[in-house]
């Protein structure tokens, strides 16, 4: 798949932002008044600014608010439905914590839930799609998940909560990685299958319905930067997990507290470059590439 | 709305022959030719005369070799298209309704006013039957020649979608196939019209007749052959010389 920086950076910010802001929901940190507002600015700067930027790549964009019309199918309406209303509680619940000294408990807990829920139907997004064998796996929403917590838990500095979920979110990493590599070949479509051709004999591409490129090549057939697959898995696992959890177990300080969101931030965002660039859409065995 | 019908009244499609096609991509431009200017949105090309040209089709012709366990490989063409699927996902994935099947004849259409242009629709199709236009920034795809098919301006002959009116090898056939009275059903069982990619579960309406078997060469292949046999088995005269020097030394 092709790996658009706008999606890149949509999932990245927004996973991140909203995983902030269900610990806020939580009441942790336990903050009011100006801090508070710094932190609130920082969830919604992250998770609207990543909603934002996900609109960049749509080819109408000022059409955008007819995507809230068909949540009982589509799952990108209902995550504009999850991030709208997770905004508009976690809005209310800001206004009463910041200004008005309240901790609206119930409503920052539906607010924390809602933003869960808006990590989840993004994951739903790719999970749903047969197509692409490495996203059509129960380990998807898992992965968005736990990086959404792990980073939110991060950024709101619960050092002792985040040790643990960024040691979780290593862990789905590895597994997503090991079950996603073995996907394709586990779906069982192949050229055989694609044309129905299979059981005759070996099928073989013998020569592509036109000469030049097409949107189906540059959009689901990806090959740049697979060869460094490998080398970014290790620089991405290292920058959003090994490297912060190290730095969170030295005695702290805000000089190196900072540095481990910002190396788990360019981490998360090199996994999700691998999440698109690795994607394999089974149309391109039609043209007999991967 | 973006949820399929339970069920359509007919299921209108095509039944496309891969023993008779030729491979000469004709349907490819009719196709082009008829949909860039009626329905919707035209179809688009990028750098049309330059060095890296690209544009929007509908349909697209793929050439595959076959090389079965004995025998000698065969060359199939393979015209590709929206294949009007009863569960078909690019419809439910539409987060603002403009994919839609159509209850009374099974057409899967976008009504492009609608169409915010995100793409999932293309993402979640395994059959590559929807490109999104590049100067339009709306999906397109097969209408099944929805502005010809009900069209009665037109002569009754061309009420059929524009690639089957064209082929010239008549490899594409067009009718119902939730009527198992109708003749592109009688084609399909006799002749094990099969669906593509059935793992992925989109029940496809369009089928795809296999190519028949080829000839296998027998050992004899006329009765009258060991009279055809080489009068002269040696070679004599000149060249005769020549292969018994050549041999010597």
């Amino acid at each position: 798949m092709h790996p658009a920086p706008s999606v890149i950076i949509f999932t990245t910010l927004s996973g991140l932002g909203f995983g902030l802001l269900f610990f806020l929901g939580l009441g942790l940190p336990d903050v009011s008044g100006w801090v508070a507002f710094i932190f609130f600015a920082i969830a919604n700067a992250l998770a609207v600014g990543g909603l934002l930027a996900s609109t960049f790549h749509l080819g109408h964009p000022e059409r955008a608010w007819k995507a809230f019309t068909q949540w009982k199918t589509s799952w990108l309406s209902r995550e504009g439905w999850c991030a709208v209303l997770a905004l508009i509680t976690m809005g209310l619940y800001a206004l009463g914590v910041v200004f008005l000294g309240q901790r609206w408990n119930l409503l920052g807990w539906i607010g924390a839930l809602l933003s869960l829920a808006t990590v989840f139907t993004t994951s739903m997004i790719y999970t749903q799609l047969r197509t692409i064998p490495r996203w059509n796996m129960k380990l998807t929403p898992a992965m968005f998940l736990s990086f959404s917590l792990a980073g939110g838990s991060l950024l709101a500095g619960q050092t002792s909560i985040a040790v643990p979920l960024l040691l979780l979110a290593a862990l789905v990493q590895l597994l997503y990685w090991r079950q996603g590599d073995k996907a394709f070949s586990a779906s069982g479509t192949n050229l055989g299958t694609a044309t129905g051709l299979g059981q005759r004999g070996a099928v073989r591409t013998f020569e592509p319905p036109h000469t030049g490129t097409n949107y189906l090549l540059r959009e689901f057939v990806y090959v740049v930067g697979r060869n460094h697959a490998e080398k970014l898995r290790v620089i991405s696992f290292v920058l959003a997990f090994a490297l912060p959890i190290l730095l969170l177990l030295i005695p702290f300080s805000h000089f190196f507290a900072l540095l481990a969101v910002l190396s788990h931030l360019a981490g998360i965002a090199t996994s999700r470059w691998l999440f698109f660039a690795q994607a394999e859409h089974v149309v391109g065995l039609y043209y007999g590439k991967r | 709305m973006t949820q399929l019908p339970t069920s359509t009244d007919r299921k209108m499609g095509l039944v496309i022959d891969l023993d008779t096609c030729v491979g000469c991509h004709a349907c490819v431009i009719s196709c082009k030719g008829w949909n860039t200017e009626n329905y919707g949105a035209p179809l688009s090309d990028q750098d049309a005369y330059g060095s890296n040209p690209s544009g929007t089709f509908l349909n697209r012709v793929h050439s595959y070799e076959v090389q079965p366990e004995q025998g000698s490989a065969q060359l199939i063409h393979f015209p590709k298209s929206c294949l009007h699927c009863e569960d078909a996902p690019c419809v439910t994935v539409c987060p603002t309704g403009a994919s839609y099947k159509r209850a009374e004849d099974g057409i899967v259409l976008v009504n492009e006013s609608d169409c915010i242009g995100c793409g999932l629709c293309a993402w979640s199709c395994p059959y590559g039957a929807r490109e999104l236009d590049m100067a339009e920034g709306v999906m397109k795809k097969c209408t099944l020649c929805v502005d010809r098919i009900y069209n009665e301006n037109l002569p009754e002959v061309d009420r059929i979608p524009s690639c089957v009116r064209t082929c010239p090898a008549g490899a594409r056939h067009f009718g119902d196939l939730g009527d198992p009275d109708s003749d592109v059903s009688k084609l399909v069982s006799e002749r094990e019209g099969m669906d593509l990619m059935p793992e992925m579960g989109t029940k496809p309406v369009n089928k795809y007749l296999p190519p028949r078997a080829k000839d296998m060469i027998e050992e004899q292949i006329d009765i009258l052959a060991p009279l055809l046999a080489p009068v002269a088995e040696e070679p004599k005269g000149f060249l005769g010389w020549l292969d018994k020097t050549l041999e010597k030394l």
